[in-house]
């Protein structure tokens, strides 16, 4: 689908603030408010705009556990669907967040959250390991989030400036 | 015998300067808290990693001395680069192009290097806080021509020819303009380069908001037809590349101006520090693409704010470059001063009045929309609430 110069400033600007207020979109972008409006609604009609996230730091949130796994796995692609079948068997699980065909060591990266260590552990013996194409797993656990989608948790970017200046 | 008190040694020049109007409104300002800030001259971008990065290898390797005078003799190559890539116009590294401690220095230096006790420099008001200053440290004679709020602050040719002398040595301009602004157009551009010619003086550009140009190719008064010869090209890094406090710019000219700036600098300064022309470096060779995102951000930024002010009674026009918008407040009766005096204890906006800029800035004020979105829109709040109650 080829954009227009409008549309792509409406991406830009919603990708780094889904909650931008149509009025202040209309006016960053030079258009009146319906037009705006309905560019913004033919993005998500077209899933260009395929859903508006909260980035969350879960650490804050006292009491909440979990944890975060990326599982390199190596599978056997098969005839006609190549690996676009097993993918699709891997992703329909609610605990998988993401899956990657990859180039190089191994062939899916697969990102899993779960309430705990054995909650992964369980998932990648019984439910990954035991696919029919999967060949092998090796797992590997978050320990901490620096960065997420080009957003930097904690990186006190307050403004440093002087009130008034030259 | 000692006198019991000492007389003044402060220089009559320096002690008939007038201080800062910015000074004054930055001691009010600070005094304040849950001030949302509109006064700030420089981006709300720190620099980017890239060229931090690079400065700090710079440490690491121990870069630690002096460079040339003129500055790193590869950053001169590289701006010589930047300025024949960007803005159509040649300068010799070897010889016409010097690194300054900010544009501010070069524009010191510039005015050091050619004015005689006596000598007029006319300055386009409203225009940045030091030019008047600077001529008057130089020896020189500052003489003001005001650029019309109805006109969007464009020069006004007829006028500066009105206002030339023989002793008239130099025309300093600003584009786009702090606090204006306002992007200076080509015919005017072309009017002043006839008048520089005929009446045989130079034009100080000062291009240190070059970058930050929204619509069309930006013109550089160097690359004016007959004006390469006749033009102090003042630039730097702190607005494009978000690198104000590292203190970075430059200056391009003919040979025998700027070897006369050298001279000065070389006594003065010696030479600017080493590690910020190291992270300059950087940023002319791979910064592009973070200067783009930062123009677009900032353009966004500028079509919702100066929509938003029209819109709560502010009349603004569109400001074609910098971070500036410059709108009038003459309807409300009240002077510059009295507007962001009273928006600052009653709202807790800070913006610039717009006489601090010179005296045709009087009615207006500068407001700064390098800030993040919500405080923007946080400003505009406030300031539509103050305008009801007026």
């Amino acid at each position: 689908m080829k954009l227009s110069d409008k549309e792509l400033e409406i991406i830009e600007i919603l990708e780094k603030d889904a909650r931008t207020p149509i009025d202040v979109l209309a006016k960053m972008i030079e258009l009146p408010v319906e037009e705006t409006e309905a560019l913004v609604k033919k993005l998500e009609e077209a899933n260009v705009i395929v859903q508006y996230t909260a980035l969350v730091d879960w650490r804050k949130a006292d009491g909440h556990e979990g944890v975060t796994a990326m599982i390199d796995v190596k599978v056997t692609p098969k005839r006609g669907v190549g690996f676009d079948e097993v993918a699709e068997r891997i992703y329909r699980f609610p605990e998988v967040k993401s899956v990657y065909l990859m180039s190089g060591a191994y062939d899916l990266s697969v990102v899993i959250e779960g309430r705990s260590m054995a909650d992964v552990a369980q998932f990648v013996s019984e439910k990954l390991s035991t696919l029919d194409s999967v060949i092998s797993t090796t797992t590997h656990f978050i320990l901490k989030k620096y960065k997420h989608d080009g957003i930097i948790f904690d990186q006190g970017d307050q403004d440093r400036r002087i009130v008034v200046a030259p | 015998m000692k006198p019991q008190t000492r007389r003044t040694y402060v220089s009559e020049t320096v002690a008939g300067l007038k201080p800062s109007g910015i000074r004054r409104f930055f001691d009010l300002a600070s005094s304040l808290d849950g001030v949302v800030s509109l006064g700030v001259g420089e981006p709300d971008f720190v620099t980017s990693w890239s060229i931090r990065e690079a400065s700090i290898l710079s440490l690491e390797q121990g870069y630690t001395s002096y460079t040339a005078n003129a500055g790193l003799f590869e950053l001169r190559q590289e701006i010589a680069a930047y300025l024949r890539r960007k803005f159509h116009v040649e300068y010799r590294p070897e010889a016409e192009i010097l690194v300054t401690v900010g544009a501010s220095q070069a524009i010191d230096l510039a005015l050091r290097a050619i004015v005689n006790p006596g000598d007029e420099v006319i300055v386009v008001e409203p225009g940045f806080v030091a030019y008047e200053p600077l001529v008057v440290l130089a020896g020189g004679t500052p003489v003001a021509v005001h650029a019309s709020g109805a006109d969007g602050f464009q020069l006004a040719p007829a006028r500066i020819e009105q206002a030339i002398t023989e002793r008239t040595k130099a025309v300093i301009i600003c584009s786009p303009n702090n606090p204006t602004g306002t992007v200076l157009r080509p015919s005017e551009l072309d009017a002043l380069a006839r008048l520089a010619e005929r009446h045989d003086f130079l034009v100080i550009a000062d291009e240190i908001y070059a970058e930050l140009t929204y619509e069309g190719e930006y013109i550089s008064m160097a690359a004016v037809s007959g004006m390469r010869e006749r033009t102090i090209l003042i630039s730097g890094f702190s607005k494009g590349f978000a690198m104000t406090g590292w203190r970075l710019g430059f200056a391009a000219a003919p040979e025998d101006i700027l070897q006369a700036m050298l001279k000065i600098h070389q006594y003065a300064m010696m030479c600017a520090p080493t590690m910020a022309q190291y992270g300059a470096l950087e940023a002319l060779r791979n910064g592009e693409h973070e200067v783009e995102h930062m123009r677009n951000s900032y353009r966004r930024r500028r079509n919702y704010f100066v929509a938003a002010l029209n819109e709560i009674g502010l009349p603004c026009h569109l400001p074609g470059g910098a971070f500036y918008a410059f709108p009038s407040i003459r309807h409300t009766g009240l002077t510059s001063e009295q507007f962001a005096e009273r928006l600052l204890l009653e709202e807790k906006v800070a913006v610039v009045p717009g006489n601090v800029f010179g005296a045709s800035g009087e009615g207006y004020i500068r407001c700064s929309y390098a800030s993040s979105l919500e405080q923007l829109q946080e400003a505009i709040k406030r300031m539509k609430r103050f305008l009801a109650r007026l």
